[in-house]
């Protein structure tokens, strides 16, 4: 890391460099996250932002070390709080899981213990890792709960996750995910399966805990409206691939690459909260089937003969204000980056 | 919970009621006592008088009535080879086969829940592999016939065990091994199926969020769920066991109810006979509402006070 970058950004709490992970698959191991790069600031956000399928979820359990069985982390830097999490054996991990990481998985409304009071589930993490009492857990449980804003937490502390609506199981879900404080949070999808009017108070309140807390969150959606509203900087994926990078007012103003800009242009600019990105033709390949070359070619309006040939990489793109200089790509900046031969000759278009 | 009881109550007194019956008209089929207790060389007077005495000579329904009639002021009739009262002899006998039973059950359970995890922990690994075909032994070698390579083996041959009775702890070695394998084997594969589906579920990957470690996540969140599907087999199985107590007691000399049964079918003993059943009846119907009970204290969902 350069003198210049640590001057002018404080070093990111989450530093991911390079992630793969393969997958076993009957039909033989493809890679469902490539070579992925992005940093996480304290009290920012980032949103990993890309259809559905093209790894984002995969890459968020990878930094929690909580992948399925056939899938592994084949290479990559995952820097935690300075600590690199790819190279912790399994206890490591579990210490770091809830104090200094925590997360909202996808799958959340059912991932409560549906035998388990919620307050013995919110006090959990504090009977694991500070070893208190099943009473002084409980206390705690309900503090999370007001803190999340769950009315009368003193008696909805001892009812059962089916006794909860959605909204309410999410905040709790939320509430177990920050309960010690950790430095990071990773959100997956923390609204899909919601209303809209409860998904505006779940996105209020990850961005109140975001600020009490300088916490430095990962929110991964597919919504455009949620990235421009709540995140700070932006990674767009395609196909296990990080296509563009960068700051969200920079990436949305002047995308450099042909799938955000697609992604951008397919979506109305009073877009609605909920739109999803399906709107470009076609799909992206299959992971068994990705082509060498561009990840993008078979649905690329410019695709040109290059593109079949070789891969483009992540590169910094010159700002589109002619003054500034070139943005360098160095792990703490947030500069602009995209992952195609022709991002130069977008900035204009 | 009072309302629960007062249905479960009602609705299990219908069952009770046709095993009685059909015990009842089933022993009748098996032949006329008469022919046991008399004298090879009694005269037909003979015979029709014995009959009348024990009713025999009323229509079915009449006997049955009377029956009935009896039950209803706790009288279930007396033994025709002791005299003595039936329900007496078949309370007397029923500790031993609950004994049996419980031990059996509790060794079995105990067993197939640490085998059936061990399994469940990396499916098709090499564990997995011996298990399953350890239980799928276990749970299909027919119990008589175990009983007797038991008893050839290690009571005969060997002369470490006892061939029958119920002196001393050794003398329980073979009825209770006999007993468990098929449950023991049956339950380690619902064990390891329900402990693999509860280890896929969501929550799992929640608990390990919180930093929990393999033996908290098996043994607080994956077990407490995979404890329900286990139950309702275990109870089957318990049933099970009184059809599988008769040929085991006869076998080994157990002074159990199925054994007390036995003995009773060969004697003609119809009183002994009917007490017999109705007592194995009521206990099945006892663990019935134990198990809705255990199932209530493992999951809210199906407590039927709590609403939501
Ligand atoms: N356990 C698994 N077994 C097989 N394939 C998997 C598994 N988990 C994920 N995949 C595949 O890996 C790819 C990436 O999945 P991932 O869940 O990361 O997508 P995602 O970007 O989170 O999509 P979504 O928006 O639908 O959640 C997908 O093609 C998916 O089908
Ligand atoms: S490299 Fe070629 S195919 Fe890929 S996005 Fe750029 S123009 Fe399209
Ligand atoms: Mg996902």
């Amino acid at each position: 890391m350069s003198t210049i970058d640590t001057a002018s950004t404080p070093s990111p709490v989450l530093d991911v460099k390079g992630l793969s992970v393969t997958l076993r698959t009957p039909r033989g191991t493809v890679r469902a996250v490539n070579n992925v790069s992005f940093q996480a600031q304290a009290g920012k956000t980032l949103a990993l932002l890309g259809e559905s399928g093209c790894g984002k979820s995969m890459t968020a359990k990878a930094i929690a070390g909580l992948l399925d069985p056939v899938a592994e982390v084949e290479e990559g830097q995952m820097i935690l709080d300075g600590q690199d999490l790819a190279t912790m054996t399994a206890r490591q991990r579990r210490k770091v899981a809830g104090p200094q990481l925590g997360i909202v998985f996808q799958d959340a409304l059912t991932a409560l213990n549906p035998v388990y009071k919620v307050g013995t589930q919110l006090g959990e993490a504090f009977r694991i890792h500070q070893k208190l009492s099943a009473r002084q857990a409980r206390s705690k449980a309900v503090e999370l709960m007001q803190r999340v804003g769950i009315p009368e937490p003193e008696s909805r502390v001892d009812a059962y996750p089916h006794q909860f609506s959605g909204g309410m199981r999410q905040r709790i879900l939320i509430a177990m995910a920050v309960a010690l404080n950790p430095s990071l949070l990773i959100a997956d999808e923390p609204t899909t399966a919601l209303d809209v009017t409860i998904q505006a108070q779940i996105m209020a309140l990850l961005r109140s805990l975001r600020e009490e807390n300088n916490l430095a969150v990962v929110l991964i959606t597919h919504d455009l409206a949620v990235v421009a509203e709540e995140a700070d900087t932006v990674a767009v994926m395609y196909a296990g691939n990080v296509v563009e990078t960068g700051t969200v007012a920079e990436v949305f103003a002047n995308p450099r690459h042909p799938y955000t800009r697609g992604l951008l242009e397919s979506v109305p600019v009073d877009a609605v909260r909920g739109s999803t990105l399906s709107s470009i033709p076609g799909n992206p390949p299959e992971l068994h089937n990705v082509p060498s070359g561009c990840v993008y070619q078979s649905r690329c309006p410019l695709v040109q003969e290059v593109c079949r040939i070789t891969r483009p990489e992540l590169l910094p793109v010159r700002p589109a204000s002619a003054t500034a200089a070139p943005g360098v790509h160095h792990p703490g900046t947030v500069a602009q980056a995209a992952a195609c031969h022709f991002s130069e000759e977008l900035a204009h278009v | 919970m009072l309302v629960y009881l007062r249905k479960r109550i009602i609705s299990s007194l219908l069952p009770l009621v046709v095993v009685v019956v059909g015990v009842f008209a089933l022993a009748r089929l098996t032949g006329n006592p008469a022919s046991l207790y008399l004298p090879l060389n009694a005269t037909d007077q003979m015979r029709a008088d014995f009959t009348a005495r024990q009713g025999l000579d009323q229509p079915l329904l009449v006997q049955m009535a009377d029956y009935f009639g009896g039950v209803l002021r706790l009288d279930f009739g007396e033994s025709l080879r002791t005299g003595e009262p039936a329900a007496a002899m078949a309370l007397r006998a029923f500790p031993a086969t609950l004994q049996l039973a419980a031990t059996t059950m509790v060794i079995a359970i105990v067993a197939a829940v640490l085998v059936g995890c061990w399994a469940a922990l990396k499916p098709n690994g090499i564990a997995d592999r011996i298990s399953s075909f350890v239980s799928m032994a276990a749970a299909s070698i027919p119990d008589f016939w175990l009983a007797i390579v038991g008893i050839w083996i290690f009571a005969i041959t060997l002369g470490w065990l006892p061939t029958s009775g119920v002196s001393g702890g050794e003398a329980w070695i073979l009825p209770i091994a006999t007993l468990m394998l098929r449950p023991f084997g049956v339950l380690v594969q619902i064990v390891r199926g329900a402990m693999v589906s509860a280890l896929s579920e969501p929550y799992i990957k929640l608990a390990r969020s919180k930093g929990a470690s393999d033996a908290r996540v098996v043994s607080h969140h994956a077990l407490r769920n995979a404890a329900a599907p286990a139950l309702t087999v275990a109870g089957d199985l318990t049933v099970g066991l009184v059809n599988g107590a008769v040929v085991v007691e006869t076998i080994f000399g157990w002074p159990g109810i199925g054994k007390l049964m036995i003995d009773s079918i060969l004697q003609r003993d119809f009183a002994v006979l009917q007490a017999a059943v109705l007592i194995t009846a009521i206990a099945i119907f006892v663990l019935n509402i134990l198990i809705d009970l255990g199932y209530a204290l493992l999951d809210a969902r199906v407590r039927p006070t709590v609403k939501a």
